[in-house]
């Protein structure tokens, strides 16, 4: 709790945490205050601006644009939490692993992460799209496929900071194997620093996924994203600016609010470590 | 250093063999072939189209000669645009995206150095928490909201600038800076960081005690090790830019690379994609080959340690 308390201490990181709170209860409840559905096309009511009818006007086949709004912050918001859950999966234990055996096992495994890190991870996620086609899961997967990396990167350095503590050696002359090793004492104790780091990817995740959207190489109609809104909204700009607008500002303030706390709880852990 | 700048030169070169064939194996084994989508085609025309492009060669015969053409600098032909290469679509794209990226490089140095030396220099001060006020609004705002905000206002609203396109240098404006922004921000952030750090060791407080004026101190003690974080940003920003430049360049539809790689990804051009990757791997590369050059440089207990 004292954790907690800290943290929203300082106004922006409340004003962070409110934001938060807010977007993912109107993304998830939003769809039900409003009257319109997601699918639904108002033939008299094209590219039509705010009103208390339509509170984000509508697109230009006239469905309402704030409960397309909500669903593609949804959608944002499914896909980084997904992906994060790969990611984790395999970056503890490829790093885990690479940390505590050392050796050529520990050189040539952090040498994999090293190569790929050398590459965008835009192009990769293109690359990938290019050969198995466009489909949802394969973002998922593109995107965890490059998320892990940083991962990989900081359990191995925790690793190596816990591999010669006492307990670890007297486990180890006892007899464990790296197995028994890895989900009794190193996970448990890595897991803290990477839970404060996934909350700083989560945000970059929602970016990468809205950026391919935006390039016309992720999400497709008739599903949506906010990638997917902004680049609709980027078509009629000089018309109708509130269909950039809206999901654009939407996009922003999640990110920024999500960045924000991040930092905050980060700041905070490693202030408390040395106290 | 020599070694190390060797030890590095060698990963560099393994890490562009892999690149380049995984990607190739990787494209051969995509499913559906390039000539798909088009009208049904008879057995022997697809043969011959086959055999014009060497896709009926074993694939090891195939990859064999992709690798000679690449020394030679051929990429192959186009799979969906007929009569062209790949070498001249990249070569007609390539000076477009070196100058939007060079602009943006120069122009993020320019404003983000001076500003960051400023805010470590003055811990607390205003400009300080501007700058990390702005490095977090360029954090969030992502290029895909920010680009097509700044078309619609410079262009449609005020009409400063054209909206898209590459015919003149004033083309070239808004693209730069969109593409700088987040750049300079992280340029101001890492710089200010940087400075502060440094401003604390004992080897200032005796520069300053022998009375060296504060203009020398930063130039000569401050700057040399400030500098070294932007410098290990060098690589990532190489990769940042291309896909900043990958988004700029659809925004406001300049016919780079970018464009290719991407319009390429969506009509499933192989060869395009395969020729722009390799491309873009080995400048991503030799930016860190670069990076690892100025570390050795500036930091000497980096030249002791390897």
């Amino acid at each position: 709790m004292a954790f907690w308390r800290e943290i929203f201490s300082s106004i922006t990181a409340l004003v962070a945490g409110a934001f938060i709170a807010l977007l993912l209860a109107v993304s998830l409840f939003g769809p039900l205050l409003s009257p319109h559905d997601l699918e639904t096309m108002n033939w008299d009511r094209i590219g039509e601006g705010p009103s208390l009818v339509h509170w984000f006007g509508t697109d230009e086949v006239g469905r309402d644009l704030f409960v397309r709004t909500m669903e593609g912050l949804r959608v944002s918001i499914t896909i980084a939490l997904i992906t994060t859950a790969v990611a984790l999966s395999i970056g503890i234990p490829w790093g885990a692993v690479a940390g505590l055996s050392g050796g050529y096992t520990e050189q040539i495994m952090m040498r994999i992460v090293d190569a790929i890190y050398c590459i965008p991870g835009l192009l990769i996620i293109i690359l990938l799209v290019v050969v198995f086609g466009r489909n949802q899961y394969l973002l998922f997967a593109g995107i965890g496929a490059i998320a892990w990396l940083d991962i990989a990167r900081i359990v191995r350095g925790q690793t190596l900071q816990l591999k010669d503590a006492l307990y670890i050696s007297s486990a180890r002359a006892l007899g464990a194997n790296t197995f028994y090793l890895l989900r009794k004492h190193v996970i448990p104790n890595v897991i803290g620093p990477i839970v404060i780091f996934s909350t700083l990817m989560v945000p970059n995740v929602i970016l990468m996924e809205s950026t391919i959207s935006f390039l016309g190489l992720g999400i497709q109609e008739p599903d949506t994203s906010l990638g997917v809104l902004v680049s609709d909204g980027t078509q009629v700009m000089e018309s109708a600016p509130w269909q950039l607008l809206f999901p654009g500002v939407v996009l922003a303030l999640m990110v920024w609010s999500l960045n924000t706390l991040g930092d905050r709880m980060r700041m905070t852990s490693q202030t408390s470590q040395v106290a | 250093m020599t070694q190390f700048l060797l030890k590095r030169l060698l990963f560099s070169s393994v890490t562009f063999f892999v690149i380049v064939t995984a990607v190739f194996f990787l494209l051969r084994a995509a499913p559906g072939g390039p000539f798909d989508g088009e009208r049904q085609l008879t057995p022997e025309i697809e043969a011959n189209l086959k055999a014009a492009y060497n896709l009926d060669d074993p694939l090891i015969v195939q990859y064999g000669s992709y690798w000679m053409g690449l020394v030679k600098g051929d990429l192959g032909p186009s799979f969906k645009q007929k009569d062209f290469r790949v070498s001249d679509l990249i070569a007609a794209g390539l000076p477009i995206s070196v100058v939007l990226g060079t602009g943006a490089f120069l122009l993020a140095l320019a404003i983000g150095l001076p500003i960051g030396i400023f805010a470590g220099m003055h811990p607390q001060s205003l400009l300080d928490d501007a700058v990390m006020a702005l490095n977090n609004f360029n954090l969030s705002v992502p290029s895909i909201v920010a680009a097509p905000v700044m078309v619609l206002i410079f262009s449609v609203l005020l009409g400063l600038f054209p909206a898209g396109g590459a015919d003149s240098s004033l083309h070239y404006v808004l693209p730069v800076i969109a593409l700088a922004m987040p750049f300079s921000a992280s340029v101001a952030r890492l710089v200010r960081g940087g400075v502060r750090d440094v401003l604390v060791e004992p080897h200032i407080k005796t520069a300053r005690s022998k009375g060296l004026s504060n203009s020398r101190v930063v130039v000569r003690h401050v700057l040399p090790i400030a500098l070294i974080p932007l410098v290990s940003y060098l690589a990532p920003a190489a990769a940042a830019l291309l896909t900043g430049s990958v988004v700029v360049e659809t925004v406001f539809d300049l016919p780079g690379i970018g464009r290719y790689f991407v319009d390429g990804a969506i009509n499933r051009d192989y060869t395009l994609v395969m020729g722009v990757t390799v491309v873009y791997s080995f400048a991503i590369l030799m930016f860190n080959l670069l990076a690892d050059l100025c570390y050795g440089l500036l930091d000497p207990r980096i030249r002791v340690v390897d």
